[in-house]
């Protein structure tokens, strides 16, 4: 038995991938069943050299020796979850989740006191803690560990460990960016899917002799807490702007709603929100819970959300999501004419350089604000100063919507894309043409609207009558319409 | 008659009315003003007939009692009885006998029992035998009248005896003979009047005889004086011709020239055939066409929502309801012009030479009686003139109608290919003709194609296309349509393969342009069908790339031709094209999408720039993207970005402001610039730029940013309309003015740098404040009545067929319904008084009795008192 633990532990470290596979199994099959016989000593390990010279006896030293092989073996295999293989890195790691398992059902601490509720901590830390590797991107593993923190007792327990380790490492760092580190925290954190009811909390993988109930573990307060905790440590420190945009795309639908007190957020919000570009787009949303269920009150909310609308504003993936967004926050008829107005006027100064896709969504948007705002009716309809030709007031570079002079002006922005050269974009302006009707625009079909849809739905439109065909007979390639091609470019 | 009495007046009324009706004709009713009631119509309407104005109430009343007695009463009478009536006709029962032969039989059967009973005695009487209805006898003596003519005389004579047989039928002439035959039993009186009977019958068979022998002598008298006039006429037959010709000539001539008209009437119309036209007309008719084409065109630009618009401004008159009735059809011409010339001029001259011709052919009918060659004559010049007439109708009817399109449409594909090649064919097919066989089979697969023409020379590929076009017409065969349309697809993929082979083969593909354009404009919904393939193959691929990656690579040079030739192949200036609209949503995705990081990318980006102009030339229309691109494609040209201040101008994807590419169009040595003269790109710098040294590179980017600012320089006089102009070219303005750094670039550049500020930094035209479109008041309605024009008199209209049916039968339904229930409510009416009737007279009877019993009683009392008196 000696010679065979001593033996694996050396093939641990042999370079065959294959060998290193086979000793993980061996570990696997072995030490589980010394687990299970009680043959590992349980207690306050001796060192190997105080083991030699006390006096215990025979059995005494097996067991303390063994204890010794298993100990370093799971150093071995927690090295190995660096190997090159994949095969290995995950053996190695169900290997270590296999000890986990088996160190829970016979523990190897000696049981102090009856309050006591033994889980093999210290493994599982060094487990999380590999996981968090500063060098390596461990997606793989960690989309593999996913399956083992569907457990709720492990679950707990991982999320303490992360909050650990980030502290830890982040404090070393000093402030400094971390982007694999970061990566790999943020994959293993928003891999924890938290249950939304303590009955849910049924999934165990060690099962406690007496009272299951009490244990911290098994209650969902406590959950929250540790997914809190979690979560405000890896957000107090500086992180890479892609990974701003990956936190703050699941925020408001997988973090906030498990939270204790998710008004702890606004910091971590408001910053984001100040960063701009498609970083505020998205804290937009979390924003938009918070204000909504948790009552909180931000001052100049819409003149931000005024300097957020820029021209990248319909070429980001976030789009939809941020008009989506836009839409209820300018859906309340409480506010301000003048607001409106620039939010109107502001938008059609984009549309001239939006795609086509967009400004289907954003003139019935337009049209939309008009008609929640009546008064809002000047832009497209002032028979006024019908006759008095005036400079468009409107000034796009005051950053408040009070200033701006949106009111005094007209959307001949719209009346230009009346000339767009994509028939539906056209129609949609010529709204503009006849006083709106009283229905509203549905534009949620048209946030998700792609450039491709509208592609194909221009294959798809049958002609009623005979194709029309170009009239001009075509003799060359660079021939035909201005010849622009022709002037700028040669066959050869 | 006593139930009679006590009913009542009015029953008893009836009752004799009645027996006055049956007895009295129905002519004296009809005539009996208390009889007849008049339905008093409303309105008389002309040309309605109505049956029901005159009604007789009694006489239909007496007919319903009367039928009721028949039929109600005998059943009723015949309730709760257990006897039958057996109706013992012959055959009454026998439902196989036909009923001709019941009939028959019957009719046999009482001729039978007639004659046992009557006839026993009555040797000579037989059967009168008759022919449809008259007697065969009476035919008889008709028989041998001689004359027709004579007959009415002979008839006023004869009418005694004539009216005696004809309608004293067998039984007088019987009378007139027993009297004869049983003449000794008869007395002086009797034979008295035989006598004078037969006197009477002698004078007239004398009279008979004597006129028959007198109509003999004339007739043969007149015989011969026939045959004395045939020994004659060979006598008289030299002179008369002309006498005899003058009577005979008005009969045939006539009937001649009614043939004639009426063949005239019935002969096909002439079918005028294709006049040669002379290079003027030519010239004009194509005039006219490509003015009707580009009118077309601009139709087709303002869409459809300005087409519905345009349709209602049609003349609105004060009074209109608004309903949509217009009282006369607009067949007043317009005014108009053509060529200078006014077209009501060339009507009213058309109408002249119409009325000239009628003129010839009044003046030719005149002449025609005059002799018959001259009449030939001028009826062939007539037919000559006719048909110039016709050609001439013809010809000014083409220039109005639209007809000259669809001909020269079809005419068009023929040309490109003949008239192209024509000159270069004849030298080329001495050289070629060893090599190039005449027919070609069409391609059935792409392969087929690309072994067909397969290490030939470019012409020689393209006299094969043109050959394969030629022998597989399809007015040539069936399957020929088909083929042809696979070919426009193959031709497509073979014109792509030949852009992406490097270096691009792009001569050829001019070359095949215009057979393209020739198969096209025979199957556009086949060249539309392939081109749309096209575009959604390569979208469907920059869109699975910008899933994956956000973004994409620029289109390959295949994918820029095919753009291209779709603005060749189709109108680019539609408000909607199947083909073209999703065109230029690709190349805007294009644009939005794919970020430039190489000098390649910059060409393929000013191709599509250039391509998105040239969509947009026509129409004007608007297009973001294009100035997005132009703009970022400046930028790409500034130095020294990192010190730019924020507010200058924004940037819009796929272009960044900072970063790695940035720097991509800036002149690296000012050697470059100097030894720079502008050049077109060439189209092939898209698949790869080979630019070894650094000046050739300054070069390319000089060359490029020339380009792009030629085409900003175009953008800006096309959009100079639109109401934002100087909001949309700010970017562009502040960039050209403050940041491109002018003065390091060569004199050309400069210049157009300068032309493009000028154009761009005119004043910013003040615009008007929206108002919306001022819409037409909707006229009050007024009370001229609506008119309708109807065609159908008497027929219900505004529903449809079904619609009709269905009232027609319930309003039948509902009659029916109403008449029914009258009918048995006059049953059971006629019922209860037939009952009453009953109960009445059934009543009388008893008090009739009761009064007969006490009468009797009383009697017999007073008897009794007065013997029981006389006993005491």
């Amino acid at each position: 038995m000696v010679t065979v633990s001593t033996h694996a532990n050396q093939y641990l470290q042999a370079d065959k991938e294959k060998n290193v596979a086979c000793a993980v199994n061996a570990c696997n099959k072995l030490f589980c069943s010394m687990l299970k016989r009680g043959d590992l000593f349980v207690g306050q390990l001796p060192s190997e050299e105080d083991m030699l010279s006390a006096d215990h006896s025979a059995e005494q030293k097996y067991r303390m020796f063994m204890r010794h092989r298993y100990n370093s073996c799971n150093d071995l295999l927690l090295e190995l979850m660096h190997h090159e293989s994949f095969q290995v890195k995950e053996s190695a790691l169900l290997t270590l989740m296999k000890f986990v398992t088996m160190e829970g059902k016979f523990p190897l601490l000696a049981v102090d006191w009856e309050e006591h509720y033994h889980f093999p901590r210290e493994l599982l830390k060094a487990v999380v803690g590999q996981l968090l590797s500063d060098k390596e991107d461990m997606a793989l593993l960690i989309s593999r560990f996913q399956e083992f923190l569907e457990m709720e007792d492990v679950r707990y327990y991982v999320m303490g460990s992360i909050s650990d380790s980030v502290v830890r490492v982040m404090e070393k760092a000093k402030g400094a960016v971390l982007p694999v580190y970061q990566g790999n925290v943020f994959l293993l954190t928003s891999s924890v899917s938290m249950p939304s009811q303590e009955a849910e909390l049924s999934n165990f993988l060690v099962k406690q002799a007496a009272k299951q109930g009490d244990w911290k573990a098994a209650k969902l307060k406590e959950h929250k807490h540790a997914f809190e905790r979690m979560w405000l440590c890896f957000l107090k420190y500086k992180l890479p702007s892609s990974m701003y945009k990956k936190v703050l795309v699941i925020l408001h639908e997988s973090i906030l709603p498990h939270m204790s007190k998710p008004t702890l957020m606004i910091d971590f919000l408001t910053a984001a929100y100040d960063v701009g570009g498609a970083i505020s787009l998205l804290a937009l949303n979390g924003l938009f819970v918070l204000i909504h269920q948790h009552n909180l009150d931000y001052p100049d909310f819409y003149k931000k959300l005024y300097s957020l609308l820029e021209p990248s504003v319909f070429h980001v993936k976030y789009r939809a999501r941020f008009f989506h967004l836009a839409n209820i926050f300018l859906s309340s008829s409480h506010l301000p004419v003048y607001l409106v107005a620039a939010f109107a006027k502001r938008l059609s100064r984009l549309a001239l350089t939006a795609p086509p896709a967009a400004l289907l969504m954003v003139l019935p948007f337009i049209c939309n604000l008009i008609r929640r705002h009546p008064s809002c009716r000047v832009l497209i309809h002032r028979p006024s100063a019908s006759d008095e030709p005036c400079d468009d007031p409107y000034l796009m570079e005051v950053d408040d919507p009070a200033h701006c002079h949106a009111l005094e002006s007209s959307l001949w922005e719209l009346q230009t894309l009346q000339k767009h050269y994509h028939p539906d974009v056209a129609k949609a302006a010529m709204a503009i043409n006849k006083p709106l009707t009283e229905q509203e625009d549905e534009i949620d079909d048209l946030l998700e609207l792609s450039a491709y849809e509208l592609f194909e739905r221009g294959l798809q439109q049958k002609e009623k009558q005979a194709l029309p065909l170009e009239f001009e007979v075509a003799t060359q390639l660079l021939q035909g319409s201005g010849g622009v091609l022709g002037a700028h470019f040669s066959l050869e | 008659m006593i139930h009679n009495f006590q009913m009542g007046k009015p029953q008893k009324n009836k009752s004799v009315a009645d027996k006055v009706r049956r007895t009295k004709a129905t002519t004296e009713i009809q005539n009996n003003p208390f009889e007849v009631k008049i339905n008093r119509k409303k309105f008389e309407v002309l040309g309605r007939k109505t049956k029901h104005d005159v009604g007789l109430p009694g006489v239909s009343r007496s007919k319903a009692i009367q039928k009721r007695k028949d039929t109600l009463l005998k059943e009723y009478k015949q309730k709760d009885k257990s006897n039958k009536f057996i109706d013992r006709r012959f055959g009454e029962y026998d439902t196989k006998m036909a009923p001709e032969d019941k009939i028959l039989k019957r009719f046999a059967l009482e001729r039978q029992r007639t004659h046992d009973k009557k006839d026993i005695y009555n040797l000579n009487e037989e059967e009168e035998l008759t022919h449809y209805g008259q007697s065969l006898a009476e035919i008889e003596k008709f028989n041998d009248a001689v004359d027709s003519d004579s007959d009415s005389e002979e008839k006023g004579l004869l009418s005694a005896e004539l009216t005696a047989s004809h309608f004293g039928g067998g039984g007088g002439l019987l009378r007139k003979k027993t009297p004869g035959e049983r003449g000794n039993e008869g007395d002086q009186r009797a034979k008295s009047r035989q006598e004078l009977i037969e006197e009477l019958i002698i004078k007239s068979k004398q009279e008979k005889r004597a006129r028959q022998n007198q109509k003999e002598e004339s007739q043969e008298l007149t015989e011969k004086l026939d045959q004395d006039w045939k020994s004659i006429q060979a006598l008289l037959s030299k002179k008369p011709p002309k006498s005899a010709g003058d009577e005979d000539e008005n009969k045939p001539k006539l009937e001649e020239y009614d043939k004639m008209v009426r063949e005239l009437g019935f002969e096909m119309k002439a079918q005028p055939s294709e006049k040669m036209k002379s290079p003027e007309e030519v010239a004009r008719e194509e005039k006219q066409r490509l003015q009707k084409q580009e009118a077309d065109r601009l139709r087709r630009m303002q869409g459809d929502v300005d087409e519905g618009e345009s349709k209602k401004q049609v003349h609105w008159s004060a009074d209109d309801l608004n309903d949509g009735f217009i009282l006369d059809k607009e067949d007043k011409r317009t005014l108009s012009y053509q060529d200078g010339k006014w077209n009501m001029e060339e009507e009213l001259e058309k109408e002249e030479e119409e009325e000239e011709e009628e003129g010839d052919e009044e003046g030719d009918d005149e002449e025609g009686e005059s002799g018959q060659e001259e009449e030939s004559l001028s009826d062939a010049e007539e037919e000559e003139e006719d048909d110039e007439g016709s050609d001439e109708e013809e010809d000014s009817h083409s220039d109005l109608d639209s007809e000259p399109e669809s001909e020269g449409d079809k005419e068009l594909p023929a040309e490109p290919s003949s008239s192209l090649s024509e000159e270069e064919r004849l030298a080329q097919q001495e050289a070629a003709k060893a090599e190039l066989p005449y027919t070609f089979t069409a391609p059935e697969s792409y392969s087929d194609l690309k072994s067909l023409i397969h290490g030939h020379s470019p012409e020689k590929q393209c006299l094969i296309v043109e050959r394969i076009q030629k022998c597989n017409h399809p007015s040539l065969a069936v399957g020929n349509k088909l083929k042809l349309q696979k070919l426009f697809g193959f031709l497509l993929e073979y014109i792509g393969e030949l852009a992406t082979r490097s270096p691009p083969e792009l001569s050829t593909v001019n070359k095949l342009i215009p057979q393209l354009y020739g198969l096209c404009q025979l199957f556009p919904d086949a060249a539309c069908k392939a081109m749309q393939t096209m575009l959604n193959d390569s979208a469907h691929e920059m869109e699975e790339a910008i899933e994956v990656k956000g973004r994409a690579s620029f289109p390959g040079l295949d994918m820029l031709v095919y753009l291209k030739i779709t603005a060749l192949l189709f109108p680019t200036s539609d408000f909607r094209h199947p083909v073209v609209t999703p065109a230029l949503v690709y190349i805007s995705q294009a644009l939005t999408k794919c970020p430039v990081t190489t000098l390649e990318e910059v060409t393929s980006g000013l191709v599509l720039c250039c391509l998105a102009l040239e969509y947009v030339t026509l129409s004007q229309r608007f297009i973001p993207e294009l100035n997005n691109f132009l703009l970022g494609i400046l930028h790409l040209a500034v130095p020294l970005k990192k010190t730019l201040d924020t507010e200058g101008y924004p940037v819009v994807p796929p272009f960044r402001r900072v970063g790695k590419n940035c720097d991509l169009l800036v002149i690296s040595k000012a050697e470059g610039a100097e030894s720079w003269s502008r050049k077109t790109l060439p189209l092939a710098g898209v698949q790869g730029l080979r630019l070894l040294t650094d000046v050739e590179r300054d070069h390319y980017r000089l060359s490029s940013l020339a380009t792009c600012l030629d085409l900003v320089k175009r953008c800006v006089l096309l959009y100079k309309s639109l109401p934002s102009f100087s909001v949309i070219f700010q970017p562009i303005r502040i960039l050209l003015t403050k940041h491109l750094p002018a003065e390091s670039f060569p004199a050309p550049i400069k210049d157009l740098h300068r032309e493009t500020l000028e154009s761009l930094s005119g004043a910013p035209a003040l615009q008007p404040p929206l108002v919306f479109d001022k819409k037409k008041p909707i006229p009050l309605k007024l009370f001229t009545p609506k008119i309708v024009e109807v065609l159908d008199y008497g027929k219900k209209r505004g529903s449809s067929k079904q619609e009709r049916e269905r009232e027609r039968l319930t309003h039948k339904y509902k009659k029916e319904f109403k008449g029914a229930l009258r009918e048995i409510r006059k049953d059971t009416k006629f019922l209860a008084r037939e009952k009453l009737s009953e109960i009445m007279s059934r009543d009388s009877e008893r008090k009739r009795k009761v009064k007969e019993l006490f009468g009797s009683l009383a009697t017999q009392e007073g008897e009794w008192k007065a013997l029981k008196r006389r006993k005491k």
